[in-house]
């Protein structure tokens, strides 16, 4: 019971306990097409969490995450669409597209970058100021209409499941990696604990952060590429109640809102029981709101149960 | 007054404390002294209520005691005079010192009776002789004033008992000097008060008996006189310590390896300009604010220098950020080592790769070669001399004063610096790891490097440097060289800063 209690793997567990637990009562919880739209929901979201999982562990924030999902939407599908696309039916309107919604996170991971290294604002501050922004610019730049008509070589990177689980995969093996064996990983922890230690260390924590809020950005434009093609619709408005999903699901996975502490890993296994969750409450036929109100005593409870742990782990 | 009998306390199955028995009589003051981890700081969390003990119990005045929370022991007139101040700066005097409870106008009312605050701060701050408004800010106070300000709180709970904690770190002989004048006031009211330093020198002044904790045990207690410095020193460490500085065989070179010229920034620094050899250890002296601390920081780049010229071997300085003075061969052990040294919560191992990790880092990803990062974290532990009881992977918060300060150097002396600032390398730390301090920086100096050595204590500076520069409000006032070392001053120092202070 400790061992679990005080595993890494907790959250895992947790999410496997809870399948098990609701499986019987939830009707299609546990079947095929079910699992299917679990993954759908999940493989954007984790793409999302992990970049921002970065940024917590500096010991920053990033609240624009998901005002950058909604423009790079709305920018991919301007250029894409065949009815009102800039490059409709040109051969390189895919790519181009693809290129201007990563584009999109990593100039607006910039502008935080910015902001936070160069101009001292803290990161809360920032970040939802951009996030104010850019949400605005995106309703502007469509004057708040939706986008139809994408290519389909576009739309299936979201809509093949097995594509989606690759690129996300992929991502999300590459920022492990990242985080766990690179020096740019291990300074990302320094800077998280002590910022001034780290600084006089000769880590250049300047660079480091502003490269953080850039990444973040880069997979926040990543997560939309995969909620566009999944709903097949440029959308100013894309993913804007996930704001709290998101930096929920990282924190259930561990990752601490004081810098320092998190792992991928854990973020992974944060979103796998969030979108349970959501999925199964969906099922039982909650509505929003209610579905709302239990996420968000989820999260207060995982949050309880880390403070728990820290404190057991801490008298030892 | 105090009595303990046979407190036990462990942590994680380890006793830290086995059994310790000592009273503090009325109105006398007992020194209490030992190692870092010789369980002080333990034994005082109890008497505050900090902590519970696992086993034994406290008499206050034949009543017995067990605090629950500080509260209690505020309640039961037991004041706390602690290291790191526990002031807000932010708040005045007065609103610090009746912070536990501010009288009110109406008793049914919060609303606070700011004059009787005032009235009553006044008779306290000059009972302890500060001459400052209650309404000034704390955090416009030096050091050795917020000190005055926290016995005033103590004087305002009307204690019995005080315990302070090594309370001279951060002052300067003269507020030294005017803090020890109030304690011995407090002695003549009657209160007791138990008194924690490492500057032995200071017990042997201040106190009126003394009690010896090694391993978290009394190993030896009595009037002062049965225990001068001596015989204090061989029971802390469990041997007789015959010297305490190490010797250094190796001479300085004629090679310069640090050319420092006429530095100045407006308020700062004007015209520093000194020269460091290699194999040299330069000693910087001054009181606080005498601008050292500053000297270090500029020329790590940490703040800016108006004009001047840092030359290391041959290459200018002037400009680079701190990453690439390390990269040249630049060392800095900072002043503050919690604040500013170590990443508290990392483990042991990674606080000891941080500097020389990009050295470890491969191909065009920076790939991290762990098997070569842990054989080099085990290298130069055994270098430092780490306890060995520590796993690499624990939190270094976890390790005594003296062991962290050896993860500092463990960090710094595995990227074989050229020039070593060490800013008060031994702040905070006990006889033991002191000497595996200065004996690092022999070998370092032995292997061709230049040490620039900053430190309130003189006998440390007199004990280990080739030279020494003394600084006065950010000018470079004196050059001592080692046959010139004044010895009555050295004496005189002696006496107020103790001989292994």
């Amino acid at each position: 019971m400790r061992r679990v209690f005080l595993s890494e793997y907790l959250v895992l567990w947790l999410s496997l306990v809870y399948f098990a637990a609701l499986a019987p009562f939830t009707p299609g919880f546990a079947s095929w097409s079910n699992f299917q739209t679990i993954l759908a929901y999940l493989l954007p979201l984790l793409v999302v969490a992990v970049g921002l999982t970065l940024v917590l562990i500096i010991g920053g924030i990033d609240l624009s995450v998901t005002s950058i999902i909604a423009l790079a939407s709305v920018v991919g599908g301007k250029i894409m669409s065949s009815e009102e696309g800039w490059l409709a039916g040109h051969a390189l309107a895919v790519p181009a597209g693809l290129m201007a919604m990563l584009l999109v996170g990593v100039g607006i991971g910039m502008i935080n970058g910015f902001a936070v290294t160069t101009c001292r604002i803290p990161a809360f501050i920032a970040t939802l100021t951009t996030m104010m922004f850019v949400s605005g610019l995106a309703i502007w730049f469509t004057l708040s209409r939706k986008i139809g008509g994408l290519p389909p070589s576009f739309v299936m990177l979201g809509q093949k499941l097995w594509i989606a689980a690759v690129i996300t995969g992929v991502a999300t093996w590459l920022a492990h990696v990242t985080l766990a064996r690179t020096l740019f990983g291990r300074w990302l922890y320094a800077i998280g604990h002590n910022a001034k230690a780290a600084l006089v260390s000769g880590v250049p924590t300047a660079r480091v952060t502003f490269a953080t809020y850039v990444l973040c950005g880069l997979f926040a434009g990543l997560a939309s590429i995969l909620f566009t093609a999944g709903l097949e619709t440029g959308n100013p408005e894309m993913a804007r109640d996930n704001l709290l999903d998101v930096v929920g699901a990282v924190v259930i996975g561990g990752t601490s809102l004081y810098g320092g502490r998190g792992r991928v890993v854990g973020t992974v296994f944060g979103v796998l029981f969030l979108a349970l969750v959501d999925n199964s409450l969906n099922l039982l036929g909650l509505n929003f709101y209610t579905v709302t109100m239990v996420k968000g005593g989820v999260i207060l409870a995982a949050a309880l149960l880390d403070a728990m742990r820290n404190k057991f782990l801490a008298r030892g | 007054m105090i009595e303990f009998r046979n407190i036990e306390k462990s942590f994680f199955g380890v006793n830290v404390l086995k059994g310790v028995s000592f009273t503090v009589p009325p109105g006398q003051t007992v020194g209490l002294v030992g190692e870092n981890g010789a369980g002080k700081s333990t034994l005082m969390n109890i008497l505050g209520g900090n902590l519970p003990p696992t086993a034994g119990e406290m008499f206050l005045n034949g009543q017995p005691y067990a605090p629950a929370s500080p509260r209690a022991a505020e309640n039961a007139r037991v004041a706390f005079i602690h290291q790191e101040l526990n002031l807000f700066g932010n708040l005045s005097i007065a609103e610090n010192i009746f912070i536990r409870g501010f009288p009110r106008k109406f008793p049914w009312v919060p609303w606070i009776d700011q004059r009787t605050i005032r009235v009553r701060t006044r008779q306290l701050l000059e009972e302890v002789q500060l001459a400052r408004s209650p309404d000034t800010l704390v955090e416009q106070l030096s050091a050795g004033e917020r000190q005055l300000v926290e016995i005033a709180k103590a004087l305002a709970l009307d204690a019995r008992l005080i315990i302070f904690d090594e309370p001279t770190t951060s002052l300067t002989s003269r507020e030294t000097d005017r803090l020890f004048a109030i304690m011995a006031r407090l002695r003549e009211r009657g209160i007791a008060m138990i008194y924690i330093t490492h500057y032995l020198a200071h017990v042997q002044q201040l106190c009126d008996r003394i009690v010896v904790l090694r391993d978290g045990q009394v190993v030896g207690a009595g009037e002062k006189a049965e225990l001068p410095i001596e015989r204090m020193i061989s029971l802390m460490v469990g041997r007789e310590i015959t010297q305490l500085f190490p010797a250094r065989n190796t001479k300085p070179e004629a090679e310069i390896a640090l050319d420092v010229r006429g530095i100045s920034q407006p308020g700062i620094a004007r015209n520093l300009t000194f020269q460091l050899r290699r194999g040299e250890i330069l000693g910087v002296s001054g009181l606080m604010g005498s601008g050292r601390s500053e000297l270090a920081r500029i020329l790590f780049g940490l703040d800016p220098c108006a004009t001047g010229e840092i030359v290391l071997n041959g290459q200018s300085l002037v400009g680079l950020s701190p990453r690439e003075r390390i990269q040249r061969g630049l060392a800095f052990l900072t002043e503050d080592r919690r604040a500013e040294g170590l990443c508290l919560e990392a483990a042991i191992a990674d606080n000891a790769v941080l500097v020389s990790l990009p050295q470890f880092a491969r191909g065009a990803v920076r790939l991290v070669d762990r098997n070569r990062c842990r054989s080099a974290v085990d290298k130069i532990r055994e270098a430092v001399k780490l306890t060995a009881s520590a796993r690499s992977e624990q939190p270094v918060k976890t390790l005594s004063g003296g062991n962290q300060q050896k993860v500092v150097l463990a960090k710094w002396l595995l990227n074989e610096p050229k020039v070593f600032i060490l800013d008060e390398p031994t702040r905070g730390i006990d006889v033991g790891a002191k000497y595996e301090v200065y004996r690092l920086i022999n070998e370092l100096v032995a292997r061709g490097a230049a040490v620039l050595m900053i430190s309130s204590e003189v006998e440390e500076l007199v004990g280990m440097c080739d030279r020494i520069l003394v600084m006065r409000r950010g000018e470079i006032r004196d050059t001592v060289s080692p046959h010139e070392f004044d010895r009555e001053r050295i004496l005189r120092a002696a006496l107020h800063d103790g001989s292994i202070a």
